[in-house]
């Protein structure tokens, strides 16, 4: 007969219970705090600075030869209303009609220190690199949009218009970087609302202005501990759900998903294991019922 | 810096040697080169220069170069241009400046006397004179539109651009053709540029350009004997490197939407932008934005309320409607602001209607099938005892 | 035991109206296809950057493979639980869960963006071994490539029957090397869903920051796993029915009532997991607050439960219409469950909207219609299916068997 039912039930149980617990354990596992590459860079962007002037818009088309987004406007602006293929960089405007506050925000990729579509991509085309950039190479791409699929800010946008397609994004201008240059949003901002440096330096410029301005900001700088802690750093005076930035917590977005992979699939033993165990089983009930056909004399 | 009328020496002088003959003073000289750097065009060497005395001792030093100066099929609307300058004049351009040798509308001299100066001319300073050309060249029917002392413009402009050092084609209907070439363009009317290609020549299109163009080009030849940088289309890039609409006046009002309706609306009133009229700035090369005319600040068409036709340009000239709009080439950022959160992504109602469809008829089908097979079992399995 | 205990080719003409209707359903998604490659998807399809995975994801890849898990489901049953009165049900859950896993990777190559790159997914130096979808995709590639392998028996037995002696030879030769790597064969076809299917649910896990609390739990995977199975053994219930039915084979409302006694315990795991994880993680509050997210998670629980309570008694179980019914409301239920994970529970923002265009719409029916198309099909040519055809070509009540004749 084989197994019996009580045991291949007890089997299950004790199967699923071992999944249970690795699932559970992994889920409480405390996520280990994120250490940021020592030469990793980033922006500092400050809202109670920006004019909303739109030179950074301008300036990101040009130095990343994208076409404007003159879609919503029938052709006379460059009119984008979110990051999209043709704005990889965006200025939005908070305004409250009852209270009147309003705020400026400057919208691109965070260059999360652990970055969801980094963990996403299948064929490593997002990539962390050099100083800590988030980079996208569209000859590993196969667009599945996974990376936007992941992304807690939703950054990486689709060219959804083309039929040869790829993935858009902020990548720090690294191009310009590896020339000496700097971002070309940085350059060009007329106030230096948004800035460019090592992140260790830009936490410390941010941390220096709450602390000689305490009523100016929102006593926080995001992106220093959310999911993980992020390349690009925001202080603003009005809350930051209220420009779009949600209130996330310190894990970084890819660790649950690290946890069960990397507890399951280590080394590849509990593949290989299980597949030992089904193989091992159907060899033994195949035995039994072979021997239970000899002695009843059936081929 | 007035000076009594003397006769031109046959020898070319420097403008120092010409001052002194005719006894202009040190000090009007010094004036007039002031205002020389204060008026003349961007991308001139001799505006580099910090200090009027600079400016004297340079220009001093210059040799007054000789000008001929041709006229085909043109309205002479170029040669008026130059006659509003006061910086400087046209008559110190034309006495003190450079050696004007032959001008049709400005010379005295008339029939044979100025055919015999024009030869002269020709023969005294060949290899070493400007020509300036004003008007289109007739081809069609070997030219017998327009003709000089019995020869055919065509051979005019051979002979004479031939033997000089530089071409300067003034106005768009020497650059490119201008309004005798339009459709159907009867006479076969070209530009400088189409009969004699591998001339050096500068185009200053413009119907008519600003004279200020001009002046730069000849004073920087004069005192250098160099040309301006040039665009493919031959043009000074110091006066035709940008859109009228990149240094418009009124493109504040344009990133902000206001926009004229019709002439005389409260918006033509307050100045607004005049694309929705069919102004070609946005695809017209041209200075006219930032340097108007008539050294009268607005002294130009957007600036006394009328749409940029496009005049520099051969294919937006007499040939797109005055009143079609342009493309936006180069689009920048409007005055408005997206929000936090823009409504984006469209549900198709049919779509919804199909998919409802085919969910409930999948569905009912199902419980159909159901029904079916419960009756159809329901009668087998009384018959049989059952199993297991 | 049957007569008939061998499967057989059902014969018949293939053809058929339904057939024919089916495969104009298919042709028109294949032409559409063609348009979609043409004019790229934010043409074709309803897709944006709020909701870039959007019907040919959540349905064609996640709800059909996991409706193309009666291969895997039956298998564990008849070869790990050791049921061999269930065997006669492999061979036509193979078929559908080749053909399901077949689209299922058809559509992602028509849903990615640039699918000519997809050569080097066998590439394993470029791999991110931390993609949870690298893994989906090499397991759901090999796992098509073992379904058919699975199957190839059918073919090769039919094979040696062939009037061409080149075919006859390769069935003599295939066969038997075929039957003797079956064991390691279905171990791998057990091992793989195992792995992807669960995976499913681990894909979702990375969206998390942006997935609704009712859905957000590091459980997905297992849940995803758990209502495969019972999907898939509701799949095998209603094509075990229907084909029944409609192709004039006795019923095997024996077999298939074992089945939904099997679905029982798994479905016991998968409403208690759920439950006790709302309950761990507080989210009692969030599932009684009747908005929109927790009217789907309630009638989500609902179907589940339903179809249980339908399932309870061994009466209800051998009541084929209720059996059906049954099976139907565990695959709508696993489905919504795959639907709430991957669209409704997905939060990009408030300011996003999704639903599927109609090219989407008609291009997921065709490939539906051309996968019914190929089962009956194969079935008709090849020895999927086992037990006694009808005696007539007229069912019980007279009304004809249309499927079968012509």
């Amino acid at each position: 007969m084989g197994i019996s039912r009580r045991s291949a039930l007890k089997a299950m149980a004790a199967a699923t219970a071992t999944i249970v617990a690795t699932t559970l354990s992994a889920h409480e596992t405390q996520a280990a705090a994120v250490v940021p590459l020592p030469d990793a860079v980033g922006m500092l962007y400050d809202a109670t600075r920006c004019v909303g002037c739109k030179a950074c818009m301008v300036a990101c088309n040009e130095a990343n030869d994208v076409t404007p987004d003159t879609s919503a406007s029938g052709g006379l602006w460059d009119m984008p209303v979110d990051l999209n293929e043709h704005a990889k960089n965006i200025i939005k405007l908070y305004r409250d009609s009852g209270t009147g506050a309003q705020s400026y925000v400057k919208r691109q990729c965070m260059h999360c220190l652990d970055p969801a579509c980094v963990n996403a991509c299948m064929l490593g085309a997002m990539q962390k690199g050099e100083k800590g950039i988030v980079s996208y190479n569209p000859d590993f791409c196969v667009g599945c949009r996974y990376c936007e699929m992941g992304c807690p800010f939703n950054v990486p946008k689709f060219e959804w218009s083309k039929a040869i397609p790829k993935v858009v994004k902020c990548e720090l201008c690294r191009h310009r970087i590896a020339k000496g240059l700097e971002p070309a949003c940085c350059e060009v901002c007329p106030v230096g609302a948004v800035i460019y440096g090592k992140r260790a330096d830009l936490l410390a410029d941010a941390h220096q202005r709450l602390a000689q301005n305490p009523g100016r900001y929102v006593p926080k700088v995001y992106g220093e501990h959310e999911v993980g802690g992020t390349q690009v750093l925001y202080l603003a005076h009005v809350e930051f759900e209220k420009l779009g930035l949600p209130a996330y917590g310190d894990e970084p977005v890819p660790s649950r998903v690290r946890a069960i992979q990397g507890g399951i699939y280590k080394g590849f033993v509990a593949p290989v294991a299980l597949y030992g165990l089904l193989a091992a089983v159907m060899l033994r009930n195949r035995e039994k019922s072979d021997s239970a056909k000899t002695e009843k004399g059936q081929p | 810096m007035r000076a009594p009328l003397v006769a031109s020496s046959r020898v070319v002088e420097t403008i120092d040697e010409r001052l002194m003959r005719c006894g202009i003073s040190r000090r009007a000289f010094l004036k007039f080169c002031s205002s020389l750097m204060i008026a003349a065009p961007f991308g001139l060497a001799i505006t580099n220069m910090k200090t009027p005395e600079a400016v004297a001792q340079a220009l001093g030093k210059v040799i007054r170069p000789p000008v001929i100066w041709l006229e085909f099929q043109d309205c002479t609307g170029c040669t008026e241009t130059l006659l509003r300058t006061s910086h400087p004049g046209v008559d110190d351009l034309i006495l003190n400046i450079i050696s004007l040798e032959y001008h049709e509308t400005l010379m005295a001299g008339s029939g044979a006397q100025a055919e015999e100066r024009l030869a002269q001319a020709m023969h005294d300073y060949a290899g070493k004179y400007v020509c300036v050309v004003e008007g289109s060249i007739p081809t069609r029917d070997k030219g017998v539109y327009m003709k000089s002392a019995g020869r055919p413009g065509m051979e005019v402009l051979a002979d004479v651009a031939g033997k000089a050092a530089a071409v300067i084609a003034i106005g768009s209907c020497a650059s490119w053709g201008g309004i005798p070439s339009a459709d159907p363009n009867p006479t076969g009317a070209v530009g400088v540029a189409d009969l004699l290609p591998h001339k050096t020549i500068v185009n200053i299109p413009g119907c008519p350009p600003n004279p200020y163009t001009l002046l730069g080009v000849v004073l920087q030849f004069a005192d250098s004997g160099t040309l301006p940088e040039l665009d493919e289309e031959r043009r000074p890039k110091f006066a035709f490197d940008r859109h009228i609409h990149d240094q418009c006046p009124r493109r504040a009002h344009f990133d902000a939407g206001q926009f004229v309706k019709q002439y005389g609306d409260h918006g033509h009133r307050e100045g607004w932008c005049l694309y929705e009229m069919g102004c070609k700035g946005p695809e017209t090369y041209a200075g006219c934005s930032t340097r108007h005319f008539n050294e009268i600040p607005d002294v130009w068409p957007i600036g006394i309320g009328a749409p940029c036709v496009g005049c520099t340009e051969k294919s937006i000239a007499f040939r797109v409607p005055m009143y079609q709009t342009v493309k936006i080439h180069e689009a920048t950022p409007p005055d408005t602001y997206a929000p936090i959160y823009a409504p984006q992504g469209n549900i198709s109602p049919v779509a919804a209607g199909v998919a409802g469809l085919i969910g409930g008829a999948l569905i009912g089908a199902g419980f159909m099938a159901s029904r079916k097979l419960g009756s159809a079992d329901g009668a087998e399995s009384e018959s049989k005892p059952k199993k297991e | 035991m049957n007569v008939q205990s061998r499967p057989q080719p059902l014969g018949g003409a293939i053809f058929t109206r339904p057939v024919q209707a089916l495969a104009v359903f298919a042709g028109i998604a294949g032409l559409l296809i063609i348009w979609r490659f043409i004019v790229g998807l934010g043409a074709s399809t309803a897709l944006n950057d709020g909701y870039p995975w959007g019907l040919w994801i959540a349905f064609d890849v996640v709800t059909g493979t996991a409706l193309s898990c009666g291969g895997y489901a039956v298998a564990l049953l008849v070869y790990i639980l050791n049921r061999g009165k269930y065997h006669p049900l492999i061979r036509p859950a193979l078929v559908t869960s080749a053909f399901g896993y077949t689209i299922a990777g058809l559509s992602v190559m028509i849903d990615i963006g640039r699918p000519w790159i997809a050569y080097k997914l066998p590439f394993f130096w470029d791999w991110n071994l931390n993609s949870v979808l690298l893994e989906v995709a090499l397991c759901i590639m090999s796992y098509t490539v073992v379904l058919w392998l699975e199957l190839s028996p059918a073919f090769l037995e039919a094979a040696r029957t062939s009037t061409y002696s080149l075919f006859r030879r390769v069935g003599d030769i295939g066969l038997p090397v075929a039957n003797k790597s079956l064991l390691w064969l279905v171990a791998l076809g057990m091992l793989l869903p195992t792995m992807h299917q669960s995976a499913l649910g681990s894909l979702m896990l990375l969206s998390g920051p942006r997935l609704h609390p009712l859905w957000n739990t590091s459980m997905l995977p297992l849940l995803f796993l758990l209502s495969c199975i019972a999907m898939g053994f509701g799949a095998v219930v209603m094509e075990g029915a229907l084909s029944s039915k409609f192709l004039g084979r006795k019923s095997e409302t024996d077999m298939l009532a074992g089945l939904g006694f099997a679905m029982l315990p798994v479905l016991g795991l998968y409403l208690g997991i759920r439950l006790i994880d709302l309950g761990v993680r507080g989210q009692f509050g969030a599932l009684f607050a009747f908005d929109h997210y927790s009217v789907m998670s309630l009638i989500e629980l609902a179907l589940f439960v339903t179809a249980g309570v339908l399932l309870a008694t061994d009466r209800r179980r051998r009541d084929a219409g209720n059996l059906f019914r049954a099976a139907m409301l565990l695959v709508l239920a696993g489905a919504l469950y795959r639907f709430d994970v991957y669209l409704v529970a997905f939060q990009p923002g408030p300011n996003w909207s999704y639903f599927p265009s109609i090219t989407e719409i008609l291009v997921t029916s065709g490939l539906v219609a051309g996968e019914i198309a190929g089962y009956i099909v194969l079935i008709k040519l090849f020895p999927i299916m086992t037990g006694e055809p009808q005696a007539a070509a007229a069912g019980p009540g007279g009304e004809t068997l249309w499927l079968a004749s012509r």
